[in-house]
């Protein structure tokens, strides 16, 4: 089929190598930074923390927003992490997670917000969501290490890439489901756009948002895990070493980690959504 | 003085309004415009005005561009061209804030699906429009409260829209108009949605509520029978044209064109005719000071076996019949003693559709009495050719 040769690779390489390394570097390197501080600052916190208080702290949080069973779960999930070692490394894992699920709802919301009431911007949004979301993620590794380098900041990057379109796209589904006969009434009433957007269509799309939360989540954790292919500390560094060893025990106590942490996290986001709704 | 006044309000949606706003202006038709262009022509060079204090009913079936051109009134959809005066001030060519301004003071909107806010109590719903301005708490509650009151809804305070019925729910929705003290008030297909029970009983307390509060009301309605009864004046709409404006008498009596004498013709009659439109004048009366046998002769006269008496002032008396004119003229008795004084009175306003009862159980006519004084009477026999014949046809001798 090759009729003619297109020099993607080429061309990539080229604009990477002389235009955007040399020009943006500069500016990459001071994001990096930034976030490097960040990231450190969480994963340090929550290490340094004694984990007794954190799984305390777990505990509650976990009866408050799903209920005894989950709890439960917690304790226990908690009590195999410490028995396996991997107490730490559970800890790097959930500081990337969560840094980059903040950074996906800071921009994911409002972007969503925009897209839903603002028809040019939902032309040039979609697009991008769609292309961001059936791109591998591995491709996703590569740029993030050549502007951020290696560790936890491009992890941070390449997450919040992969993470952020359930964001946006259930935030602009929450709003576009606001009934149009609730909305007109509240213009009819002479409501400003801000006030038609934080009294009325913020919180009917609220259970929504929240949604695409819990979603923004776990897809933030399954790649966090990926992304210990580009030098990410935690839990799926410890399942890479295990591939990598042939190591099959310790690719099972590490991979049962990431559940623990996968289940516990899903749960309360979802109880979060579900208060919401009531 | 005019609250509302309407000027050649046009809307056409599609991609080129301007270029279909010129083809409509030439003279083309609406289909010809939408088969050529795809474009729609929902309001049609519209005019009319609307009075302070006045209820005026703009009716038509969907797809009538009823419902287009009552947001057009508040700009929820921007028209085409035209002018919408609201108090003399020209809503069309406002500014973002003073259109903002506007809907806040002056216009308060009701919805046929109600359009609450969920996620808010019924006070907190009502309260909205204050709220968005800016008033205090303590104020806006206070206000929302007292009209909460006015519809009947004390003890819902704290309930959410959900928990209530629809009839309960529109009457969030009218206190929630209410609360802001707007002078006008904009009505879409408000009961529509409601059962009739519930409809007929919305509707009275809104007339209760205009007399009470003297809004200006402009009311979408696809019912007829519902325009009737509320409107001061009707508009009634067909494709986006407004084909006839008057009073509800005007527009029975005097179909402005097929259209509207084909709606009118299905109205049900018994729900707009009123005693007034068919009663007759009583055949015979006298004062009472003539005697019996004079009574005697006039029925034989007018061929009755009754006739209604009253004084010389036409203040009525009761019924006198023949047997018991005859007993007082053998018996040398003045006919006041053996009149017959419990006669069903009713008054000219008095619905057809409440005469039946009435008339079905009477021995004898109907008097229709007003302060006293026999305006007429009405019988089985003029009842039933009301509901068949209408109004011009009973009261034209």
């Amino acid at each position: 089929m090759n009729y003619f040769t297109l020099p993607l690779e080429e061309w990539t390489n080229r604009f990477v190598d002389d235009w955007l390394l040399p020009v943006t570097g500069e500016f990459f390197d001071s994001v990096s930074d930034g976030l490097r501080t960040f990231v450190d600052g969480v994963t340090d916190l929550l290490i340094a923390a004694p984990p007794e208080l954190l799984v305390l702290i777990l505990i509650i949080i976990s009866w408050k927003f799903s209920g005894k069973g989950l709890a439960l779960f917690a304790l226990l999930g908690s009590l195999y992490l410490g028995s396996v070692d991997l107490w730490e490394a559970a800890m790097q894992t959930v500081a990337i997670v969560i840094v980059s699920t903040l950074i996906s709802i800071i921009i994911g919301i409002p972007l969503g917000v925009l897209a839903a009431t603002n028809k040019t911007m939902a032309s040039i949004v979609r697009p991008i969501l769609d292309f961001m979301q059936t791109l591998p993620s591995f491709v996703y590794l590569i740029p993030a290490i050549l502007l951020f380098g290696l560790g936890n900041v491009p992890a941070v990057i390449a997450t919040f890439v992969f993470a952020t379109p359930p964001a946006v796209r259930m935030t602009t589904l929450g709003i576009q489901q606001v009934p149009a006969d609730v909305v007109e009434a509240s213009k009819a009433f002479g409501s400003t756009k801000w006030q038609l957007l934080y009294k009325v269509q913020l919180p009917l799309a609220l259970p929504s948002i929240m949604a695409g939360i819990n979603q923004t989540m776990m897809l933030a954790l399954s790649m966090a895990v990926i992304a210990s292919m580009i030098g990410a500390p935690g839990l799926g560094s410890v399942v890479l070493e295990g591939i990598s060893t042939v190591n099959v025990g310790l690719g099972l106590t590490g991979g049962l980690g990431i559940v623990v942490l996968a289940i516990i996290m899903d749960r309360i986001t979802q109880g979060l959504a579900r208060k919401n709704k009531k | 003085m005019k609250k509302i006044e309407v000027n050649n309000l046009t809307k056409i949606f599609g991609s080129h309004p301007q270029q279909g706003l010129k083809r409509l202006m030439n003279g083309e038709q609406k289909e010809n415009i939408l088969a050529e262009t795809g474009m729609t022509v929902g309001v049609n060079q519209a005019s009319f005005s609307v009075e302070a204090g006045e209820f005026f009913v703009i009716m038509g079936l969907s797809g009538s561009g009823k419902s287009t051109l009552i947001r057009l009134v508040n700009r929820l959809i921007e028209p085409t061209s035209g002018e919408v005066l609201i108090d003399g001030q020209n809503i069309v060519e406002m500014g973002k804030n003073e259109l903002i301004e506007t809907r806040r003071k002056k216009l308060g909107m009701v919805f046929q699906q109600f359009g609450l806010f969920p996620h808010r109590t019924v006070l907190q719903n009502v309260a909205y429009g204050l709220e968005i301005q800016g008033v205090k708490k303590e104020e806006r509650n206070k206000r929302a409260q007292k009209s909460i009151e006015d519809v009947g809804l004390h003890g819902y305070e704290n309930s959410y829209p959900k928990e209530l019925s629809g009839g309960m729910q529109q009457r969030v929705g009218l206190a929630r108009a209410l609360a802001n003290d707007s002078d006008i008030l904009l009505m879409d297909e408000a009961f529509s949605a409601l059962d009739p029970l519930i409809r007929k009983e919305m509707q009275d307390e809104l007339l209760n509520l205009q007399n009470k509060l003297g809004k200006t009301i402009l009311f979408i309605t696809h019912d007829l029978d519902e325009a009737l009864k509320l409107g001061d004046r009707i508009a009634i709409m067909k494709n986006g044209e407004i084909v006839q404006v008057g009073t509800a008498d005007e527009i029975l009596e005097n179909p402005a064109n097929e259209y509207v004498s084909n709606f009118v013709k299905d109205v049900d009659r018994s729900k707009v005719l009123m005693a007034s439109h068919v009663m007759k004048k009583p055949a015979v009366h006298m004062a009472e000071k003539s005697g019996a046998l004079a009574a005697v002769r006039k029925m034989e006269d007018a061929g009755a076996s009754s006739i209604f008496v009253v004084d010389k002032d036409n203040n009525f008396k009761g019924l006198l019949t023949i047997d018991n004119a005859i007993n007082a003229y053998k018996s040398d008795l003045p006919i006041e003693t053996v009149l017959i004084e419990d006669i069903h009175e009713i008054s000219p306003e008095t619905p057809l559709n409440d005469l039946f009862g009435v008339a079905v159980e009477a021995k004898y006519p109907l008097a229709v009495v007003e302060n006293g004084k026999l305006l007429g009477i009405v019988s089985r026999v003029s009842i039933l050719s009301g509901l068949v014949l209408g109004k011009k046809e009973v009261t034209t001798p």
